[in-house]
């Protein structure tokens, strides 16, 4: 096997803030579902019309035993054992959004749930901040995530190469592909300020210091299924990050992601 | 892929998934040590600092129209109350029940019903918002807390209003089952709070804590103490109950509820 060369991939920022930012992320996320199990219901507008939610996880007693429906656009669903009921008969049944594995605390306590999700909504604003500052700054966004026109153009081969689990060797290696720009672009600048401006667009206060929220969220509750929805994107891009990451060489992104030394592949020797 | 780079994989795996474990249960155990609490805790001044900072004292929550108004107003907490008294009050239409005023003011008030609807009112339709996640929207109608406060006239060192409820929420057979709550002056003198005594043009429903209740459109629901019987200035709350400024608030909720 030929030896790759070594470059300095992720700069220290980067590495510093990737690894707060996900930790923050894991703690919001599961002291957010902590937060959405106190009412597991999500509605359009300025206020719930409990009769009509979009998604609503709910218990519903069946003779003796419980069963968990799931209505998701008046859809009903049997989620029995996922959302709306966990726990059987004989252990006693739990009513429940999400398992309570996967919630901050582990059991149901919303008032602790609040707490972390508050305290690491703070922590989350100013390691996105530090972040993006330094991006603007430093040119991290320009020259290392706006996707230039040919790679625009060229997508559907990225895209195509991707989904056959081919990568980038050599030169074309050493920057991020148009894929992960956009990918990491519209984490940036969309999904994660969206959370933000989301979550600030459900407080009280916030909404009377600053009335445009509503009007830009489309009220309240509009401003919570945002939130979750936000939330549920961003989860979907982990998972296919950290699949890129597993099968793009785990152990070399891992590092670079670390140490920040990244091992090019060369390109294939051409005739 | 060699052996070494198997071995490497599945090391990482591992490691992952028992370090997830390892977090699941170290948050849980966390969350009950003091001095975590303490700092996530910290948040909360950090946020009502912020807050404050960023919402301007006149700054009003937004108001709705008649076609807004929530099909059903969900009601929470207590929605019945069962001491005596209180339902001696609730048969007669609360024709003898007064509101008490005092603490740290130089005039102590003892205000019925009818005495509050003699004064200055305000109508606002705001939406309510649960910390559990939910909205309503409703007609509210009462008089100004600043008008009461201003009819009592406060001490120069009261700084906090508490309310004091016939409801109890705890079954511990002791003073701290029933609900209480505090303000500040910012939201204790702000034009949107009220004493509410109407609801959707109806007497505000028991449910909905007749005779009186708080309204504190910048705050969270738990803030707007129902079933009023008492109103208190202080200087601190430190001393009250828990020492948290409100019943939820002893169970950890936020005093400032504005988020």
């Amino acid at each position: 096997m030929k030896q790759g060369e070594v470059i300095y991939r992720h700069s220290r920022t980067v590495r510093l803030t990737h690894w707060i930012n996900a930790l923050v992320l894991l703690v919001l996320l599961m002291s957010g579902l902590q937060i959405f199990n106190a009412h597991p219901a999500l509605y359009l507008g300025h206020a719930s019309d409990f009769d009509h939610p979009i998604l609503a996880m709910k218990a519903v007693r069946d003779g003796e035993a419980m069963r968990g429906v799931t209505t998701v656009f008046g859809h009903r669903y049997d989620t029995t054992g996922v959302f709306g009921v966990g726990g059987d008969a004989e252990s006693g049944y739990q009513r429940r959004g999400f398992t309570w594995s996967m919630t901050l605390p582990g059991y149901r306590d919303l008032a602790t749930g609040r707490r972390w999700h508050f305290f690491f909504a703070w922590l989350f604003l100013f390691n996105g901040l530090l972040y993006l500052l330094w991006s603007f700054w430093s040119g991290h966004l320009r020259r290392d995530l706006t996707p230039s026109e040919p790679e625009l153009k060229h997508i559907g081969t990225s895209l195509w190469d991707h989904l056959r689990f081919r990568f980038p060797k050599g030169d074309e290696a050493k920057r991020y592909n148009v894929l992960q720009k956009l990918a990491y672009l519209i984490v940036v600048l969309v999904l994660l300020p969206l959370m933000l401006l989301s979550g600030l667009g459900m407080s009280p206060g916030m909404d009377a210091a600053f009335p445009w929220l509503l009007d830009v969220m489309g009220g309240r509750q509009s401003a919570r299924t945002i939130h979750f929805i936000s939330a549920s994107l961003i989860v979907l891009f982990f998972v296919v990050h950290i699949v890129m990451v597993l099968v793009s060489g785990a152990w070399n992104n891992l590092r670079s992601m670390i140490t920040g030394r990244y091992v090019v592949e060369p390109a294939e020797d051409k005739p | 892929m060699s052996p070494r780079r198997i071995d490497r994989r599945n090391f990482l795996m591992r490691g992952m998934a028992l370090s997830g474990t390892a977090l699941l249960a170290g948050c849980d155990e966390l969350s009950s040590r003091p001095w975590v609490r303490r700092i996530l805790d910290s948040a909360e001044t950090l946020t009502r600092i912020t807050q404050r900072a960023l919402l301007s004292p006149d700054a009003l929550a937004r108001e709705f129209g008649e076609d807004d108004l929530s099909k059903t107003f969900r009601a929470n907490g207590s929605v019945r109350v069962d001491d005596p008294a209180y339902l001696a009050h609730a048969a007669n239409g609360f024709a003898d029940w007064k509101l008490e005023v005092g603490g740290l003011v130089e005039n102590p008030l003892q205000l019925s019903l009818a005495d509050l609807r003699a004064m200055p009112s305000r109508t606002q339709i705001t939406r309510h918002d649960c910390v559990e996640g939910w909205s309503c929207i409703g007609k509210w109608k009462g008089v100004p807390l600043s008008a009461v406060l201003e009819r009592a006239r406060l001490k120069p060192n009261a700084r906090y209003i508490v309310f004091y409820c016939a409801d109890k929420l705890g079954r511990t057979g002791t003073e701290a089952d029933f609900y209480y709550e505090s303000i500040g002056f910012e939201d204790a003198f702000h034009a949107q709070t009220i004493l509410a005594y109407d609801m959707n043009d109806q007497a505000l429903p028991i449910p909905h804590g007749a005779p009186l209740r708080l309204r504190v459109e910048r705050q969270l629901g738990y803030k707007m103490a129902k079933y009023m019987m008492r109103i208190a200035a202080v200087e601190s709350f430190a001393g009250i109950r828990g020492g948290r400024g409100g019943y939820w608030e002893d169970y950890g909720y936020e005093w400032y509820a504005g988020i």
